[in-house]
């Protein structure tokens, strides 16, 4: 008997061992990827960021870039133009998935479909249209002519790069609000209704809550990219407004210092983790969400 | 009454917003039949860029370049993060957690960071082999690392779906393990394996920032040509050129969404 239960134990372990195994073969060409891809790039920006350009020895000097008076009236600039595109985006955003789920469409891809189709025009080519649309003697300002109304000069200004953070960043705020505001229960809804709250007070006692994963991988998806955008500010900036994405570009493109590129970066990075993690406090399922 | 001009403001609202996300497009179309080479400026009806873009090889070079990058990116990045995927899957809570935050650093970090870094990395490389050179290779290895996570998280909620015991009565039934996979997971899983590599196709393509700091100077992809190009003036070709993609697209799309709800009325019935 006992030596039954001895093989039986053995086999299982065996089992066992050849399941993790297997699950290490699995797992290995990605996990190598990664770290080589991921993990170590990114200590090349340490590397980089703290070492002097000529000796090499280590320095805090590319970090301390960043309290030069140009550099961080860009950081502030781009925290402030992300803030409000964010909280455009999530205006405008919100009310279209509330709409999109209120049509009951029976498959959610063809939503999916229209929000992703634009991306397949050439990011670059649709933020080079708006530079038609906004010109002094552009698309809109000839509309506003011919209807008599006073002409908008948004070009080249903040205002414009707006409207680009906006126009490319708004799809990763519907989808991912639309794809929690499906998954309420219509009984919920109906439920609070029931019990004598209004239109209002349902939205703010239980679709708002509900839907705040959806609103909080939104926030993160549009406010990292206009945080870090130097094209957006390029095309439609013309030069004029200075991101700090510009800045860094500029650093590895034109000035050719990668050390003070590197430090920038970092900087820029800790700014990103930093937002990241303080909406991580609001997000309860950090595992696993899916955006799409 | 109150209703009915409810539904109005809704659809008014969800028809400005897609005129909005469509306008520029709209104009690209619009400019790729233009005769005058100036873009604020309407001189006719023509097909000449269509014709044009045809004979032009650099073009067609940047389109290659990019269709191909895009291509083995995706397949790359949907073997890696579907094996990862699976891996990930079956692994312990804490270890799990761990690969998936690594595995979202791409996508929550700056794009323009991930770029860096990357660039920072084959530099380093070059100077151990000196052969080596900023390219093809470094473009598309760059595509598929940043594509990955778009994979695995278009699979994962698939596996988690997926019901074990199937995949151990298909073993107990005498199929090996590999076979068990290819005939009761692997089906399971296809439709979200499908939209992780599309998914990853389109972040290839309409990416800039990565192929920007990565690529060399012999390469170029669409992305790369057009914005060198953004100062002195767009090729009227490039217009044309993304009119017939974005269109291809378009019809390909719609095609497989009618095939879908032709198949959905077709089985309905035999139920």
């Amino acid at each position: 008997m006992s030596r039954d239960k001895k093989v039986e134990k053995k086999l299982k372990e065996e089992l066992q061992g050849k399941k993790k195994r297997n699950n290490a073969l699995l797992a290995s060409p990605y996990i190598i990827w990664m770290a080589i891809f991921i993990i170590v790039p990114l200590f090349m920006i340490a590397y980089y960021g703290l070492t002097d350009k000529e000796n090499g020895s280590f320095t805090l000097a590319n970090i301390k870039l960043i309290l030069d008076p140009v550099n961080l009236k860009a950081l502030w600039l781009s925290i402030r133009l992300s803030v409000i595109s964010t909280l455009i985006c999530l205006l405008l955003a919100y009310p279209i998935a509330m709409i999109l789920r209120s049509l009951n469409m029976k498959r959610s891809s063809f939503i999916v479909f229209i929000f992703i189709l634009p991306m397949w025009m050439n990011f670059l080519l649709r933020t080079i249209a708006w530079q038609n649309i906004l010109e002094r003697n552009g698309i809109l300002n000839t509309i506003l002519s011919f209807l008599h109304l006073p002409t908008l000069n948004i070009i080249n200004t903040s205002a414009a790069i707006i409207l680009g953070m906006v126009y490319n960043y708004l799809p990763f705020m519907i989808l991912p609000i639309y794809n929690v505001l499906i998954k309420i229960d219509n009984n919920v809804i109906n439920a609070a209704r029931d019990l004598g709250a209004n239109g209002l007070q349902t939205l703010l006692k239980i679709t708002l809550p509900l839907s705040l994963p959806g609103v909080i991988s939104g926030i993160t998806m549009v406010f990292v990219p206009s945080l870090t955008t130097f094209v957006i500010s390029n095309i439609l900036g013309g030069n004029k407004v200075v991101l700090i994405g510009n800045v860094i570009e500029q650093q590895f493109k034109v000035v050719n210092n990668r050390n003070a590129g590197a430090g920038l970066s970092l900087v820029l990075m800790v700014f990103v983790l930093a937002s990241m993690a303080l909406l991580s406090k609001y997000d309860k399922e950090a595992e696993g969400k899916s955006i799409w | 009454m109150v209703n009915a001009i409810k539904k109005f403001i809704q659809k008014f609202y969800l028809g400005i917003m897609l005129l909005f996300l469509y306008a520029p497009i709209l104009i690209l179309i619009v400019l790729s039949f233009n005769k005058s080479k100036s873009r604020s400026k309407w001189g006719g009806f023509t097909l000449d860029w269509y014709r044009s873009l045809f004979e032009s090889s650099d073009l067609l070079t940047a389109l290659y370049n990019t269709l191909l990058i895009a291509l083995l990116s995706a397949l790359g990045a949907t073997l890696l993060g579907t094996m990862g995927a699976i891996a990930i899957n079956r692994m312990r809570k804490s270890t799990r957690t761990i690969m998936m935050s690594i595995t979202n650093i791409p996508m929550l970090n700056a794009e323009i960071v991930t770029a860096i870094s990357l660039m920072l990395l084959f530099i380093a490389v070059r100077e151990f082999i000196p052969n080596f050179q900023l390219g093809f290779l470094s473009v598309l290895v760059s595509h598929i690392t940043f594509n990955i996570p778009y994979v695995i998280l278009s699979v994962s909620p698939k596996l988690k779906q997926t019901d074990r015991s199937t995949y151990e009565a298909a073993m107990d039934l005498g199929a090996s393990p590999i076979m068990a996979f290819f005939k009761v997971v692997l089906p399971d899983i296809m439709p979200g394996i499908l939209s992780g590599f599309l998914l990853a196709f389109t972040m290839s393509l309409d990416d800039f920032v990565i192929t920007h700091f990565t690529k060399g100077p012999g390469l170029d992809t669409l992305s790369t040509k057009i914005y060198a190009e953004t100062r002195k003036g767009i090729q009227p070709e490039i217009y044309a050129l993304s009119t017939i993609l974005f269109g291809a697209v378009f019809l390909l799309l719609v095609l497989v969404n009618l095939r879908k709800d032709k198949n959905q009325a077709d089985a309905k019935p035999r139920r």
